[in-house]
């Protein structure tokens, strides 16, 4: 990013007259700007558009098909619609808590994203502490959703606020534990750091790395379930419990910030997932092949690597959304206390010591590890896909199914 | 109400008052449950029942014999053949009409087919208290087929008023046995289905299991019925133990609960028997389609009906247990009493020693597991 910068600066006359702080300054804020609304902005609506079709798929029916081509505007008539409700606030609400939680709520979401690369060098901030502030900012959301619960002077509002506060601070010990075991192994607390640790070639992947890596990052990706209220995890707004949880008297735009911030988050469960265990960006023999070291083509050619990863990831979560029953407060409470939490502890043990024996064996011993486990891994996913692809052309069948006609 | 506990070092807690319904998901209809509760653990659930009565056994004295059987598909809309089929038994055994056979093989074709219906929604509105929305819409799906067909059978989808007083109204539309079969064959594999979708996912059973247990004697003495008292083991069926109709000449099991988790008369248990219920309703219904004589679909019944003096009592087996009717004639042409003893009111009065303890999210649970239906509580 910085390097961006001093090459604009440098080939910018009128820029050269102005402080250089001032420059990046400006420069960032412009980024972040673009970045909400030329990225995440439009991503939420195509989210919730991909979610509610791949929902109609599995549901035999279609899902929204008649805004738009395919109903691809469907979200934006729906963000339009949620814009021209009436803003209500109950009477007996408290009023300032009432207003301010849901952009903490959306603010804990999208202060994320400063971290969150697009490429190797296109990102809005990469410091030293870049995963240990992604994590931070994260448990910014049970603030304002607690706030939110409580401000709603609603018990059921209330109930929910509770559950999200318990179930996002419990999980925050296995997540963060996992980020450390990827902190010892990589060596970096920085987000680039970590994804320059890894290489592009999934044997070369973190979660291939060893079988803790593995373990690891199952723990993960639930422990991340959790933490963005997804099923089988969202009992804080458990629909046929607590009617909507924390967001049931929003209306309008507020409740338009949460449903933003909730498909953020969805983006979040998968980016983190892929920074800490399958490469980040990496596609360094793709960008050789190619011969783009050093033009745009190449941070075009990470981010579709990037993101295609990422997109694998939300796709595995919207199906678990829409497959998986919820589980009760107390078995998401035991599940993460007795079985990931331990866990965890175990594997930061193992890896450490994996990590000492690994180091005075030779050199092909890890990569044979590497690619036994990548293959593997692989082999399950391809499993997994053919079974989607079978149930897909399944349920097609189905809906052709009358036996009247 | 709220009573505090006074705690020596200044602190106490409260007891919270939520109030669940009538408006609310996954109360399925408009129930009202006071539930006390200490954070997310339940002291008692109070059921508020009336928001759904509408004096339909009043209704019933004013509007004569025949005229009251529409009015019996609004008692339970979910299983309306069974509920026509009641209320048809009891005033024939009252005026001492003789059904003609094929009258009978229709009514149960028609009620199995209901039962089938009714046992989907149960089981699909369950797996969607439990958060799981798509074996919900799979469930709806099937009975989308099952309403094609009731509908082609007397041209409505839910409130079918197709039983008469001493038969039914319309014969077998053409087609309609091979439609039917077609449909079954079909609708086998798919049950399987839907018990490797949600029955055998191992968050559901553990949302389910162990849960509101209900020993046999507790169901006896809180007169629950069908389904649910057949989840705690005891094998009771009307259709076996008290035949009615042809069912005396039909070979089907009565299933009982599995006792999967080791405690009987569990949640899963009553959710269990229904999808094994739905197996036994297919087998009934290829030997009806097998047995089905010609004839007559309706007895020569008087238009005005004059029952002689006196009261006739008839229970059946509806989707949700015993449907009793109760019926009083005076010799006119109007009935003098007509009851109606439903299953999800005897339900409805259990809940409350139950959800002693339970989360509450179990309570969302128990309400689907025992299969309640709102107009059936209130009438």
């Amino acid at each position: 990013m910085q390097a961006l910068i001093d090459s604009l600066v440098a080939n910018c006359s009128s820029l050269q007259a102005l402080p250089v702080s001032l420059v990046y300054a400006a420069v960032q804020a412009l980024v972040a700007v673009l970045m909400f609304a030329g990225f995440f902005a439009p991503l939420a609506a195509i989210l919730v558009f991909v979610e509610r079709r791949v929902a109609g798929r599995m549901q035999s029916r279609v899902g929204p098909n008649r805004v738009g081509p395919q109903g691809i505007l469907q979200s934006v008539a729906d963000g339009i619609k949620l814009l021209l409700k009436e803003d209500i606030i109950p009477d007996l609400a408290d009023k300032p808590l009432f207003r301010l939680a849901p952009y903490l709520v959306f603010l804990g979401a999208f202060l994320a994203f400063v971290v969150i690369p697009f490429s190797s060098k296109i990102v809005v901030a990469d410091f030293d502490v870049s995963i240990f502030y992604l994590l931070a900012v994260e448990s910014l959301v049970v603030v304002g959703v607690v706030m939110s619960g409580w401000a709603s002077n609603n018990k059921w509002s209330l109930l929910g606020g509770m559950r999200a506060a318990a179930q996002i601070i419990s999980y925050e010990v296995p997540v963060s534990m996992t980020v450390l075991m990827v902190v010892l192994v990589t060596g970096s607390m920085s987000v680039q750091g970590i994804i320059g640790a890894q290489g592009a070639w999934p044997w070369e992947w973190l979660i291939f790395k060893s079988p803790f890596t593995f373990v690891a990052f199952f723990i993960l990706f639930t422990g991340s379930l959790a933490e963005g209220n997804r099923t089988p995890f969202d009992i804080p707004e458990a629909e046929s419990e607590l009617v909507s949880g924390y967001n049931t008297e929003y209306s309008g735009f507020r409740f338009s910030i949460f449903f933003l911030a909730e498909y953020a988050n969805l983006y979040l469960i998968g980016s983190l997932a892929t920074i800490l265990f399958l490469g980040g960006w990496q596609a360094e023999p793709l960008v050789k092949l190619l011969g783009v070291q050093e033009s745009w083509a190449r941070h075009l050619l990470e981010f579709a690597t990037y993101f295609s990863k990422v997109a694998a990831l939300m796709f595995v979560v919207i199906q678990l959304r829409w497959t998986l029953p919820r589980v009760r407060i107390d078995q998401l409470m035991s599940l993460c206390w007795k079985y990931l939490v331990p866990a965890c502890f175990v594997n930061l043990l193992a890896m450490s010591l994996w990590m000492i024996i690994m180091a005075s064996a030779p050199a092909i011993v890890p990569l044979v590890i590497s690619i036994v486990m990548a293959t593997t891994g692989f082999a399950a996913f391809g499993y997994f896909f053919m079974r989607v692809k079978y149930h897909l052309d399944y349920a097609k069948a189905e809906i052709t199914f009358n036996p009247l006609s | 109400m709220v009573d505090a506990l006074k705690k020596e070092d200044g602190f106490h807690t409260e007891e919270m008052v939520l109030n669940m319904g009538p408006q609310h998901p996954s109360t399925h209809g408009v129930l009202r449950f006071e539930v006390y509760t200490d954070g997310e653990v339940m002291r008692k659930a109070v059921a508020d029942i009336g928001y759904l009565h509408r004096g339909i056994e009043k209704i019933a004295e004013k509007v004569g014999w025949h005229g009251f059987m529409p009015y019996t598909d609004r008692i339970d809309y979910v299983a309306a053949m069974t509920a026509n089929q009641g209320y048809a038994c009891a005033v024939e055994k009252l005026a001492g009409i003789v059904v003609p056979k094929r009258a009978e093989y229709l009514r149960v074709i028609a009620a199995e087919l209901n039962r089938i219906s009714s046992h989907l929604i149960a089981v699909g509105a369950l797996g969607l208290d439990m958060g799981a929305a798509t074996p919900f819409v799979h469930a709806l799906r099937e009975r989308e087929t099952i309403n094609d067909l009731l509908e082609s059978l007397c041209g409505a989808r839910l409130t079918y008023n197709y039983v008469r007083i001493g038969g039914v109204s319309y014969d077998l539309p053409e087609g309609f046995i091979a439609r039917t079969i077609a449909f079954l064959d079909h609708f086998k594999p798919i049950v399987d289905e839907f018990n490797r979708l949600i029955t055998d996912n191992k968050i559901f059973r553990e949302r389910l299991e162990g849960v509101a247990v209900v020993s046999i004697d507790e169901a006896i003495s809180y007169g629950l019925c069908g389904a649910n008292l057949r989840g705690s083991g005891l094998k009771f069926d009307i259709r076996k133990d008290e035949p009615y109709s042809v069912y005396s000449e039909l070979d089907f099991e009565v299933p009982v609960g599995i006792c999967a988790s080791g405690r009987g008369g569990d949640c899963f248990d009553r959710y269990y028997v229904r999808i094994l219920e739905m197996y036994e309703s297919i087998k009934i219904l290829y030997q009806c389609f097998k047995q089905i004589p010609e004839g007559d679909i309706l007895a020569d019944v008087p238009r005005k009906l004059r029952p002689p003096k006196g009261e006739a009592f008839v229970r059946i087996e509806s989707a949700r247990g015993d449907m009793g009717y109760w019926v009083v004639s005076d010799g006119t042409d109007m009935p003098v009493r007509v009851h109606c003893r439903t299953g999800s009111f005897a339900a409805m009065g259990i809940i409350e020693s139950l959800s002693k303890g339970l989360m509450i999210a179990d309570l969302v649970a128990v309400i689907g597991s025992f299969d309640i239906v709102a107009p059936e509580v209130d009438r």
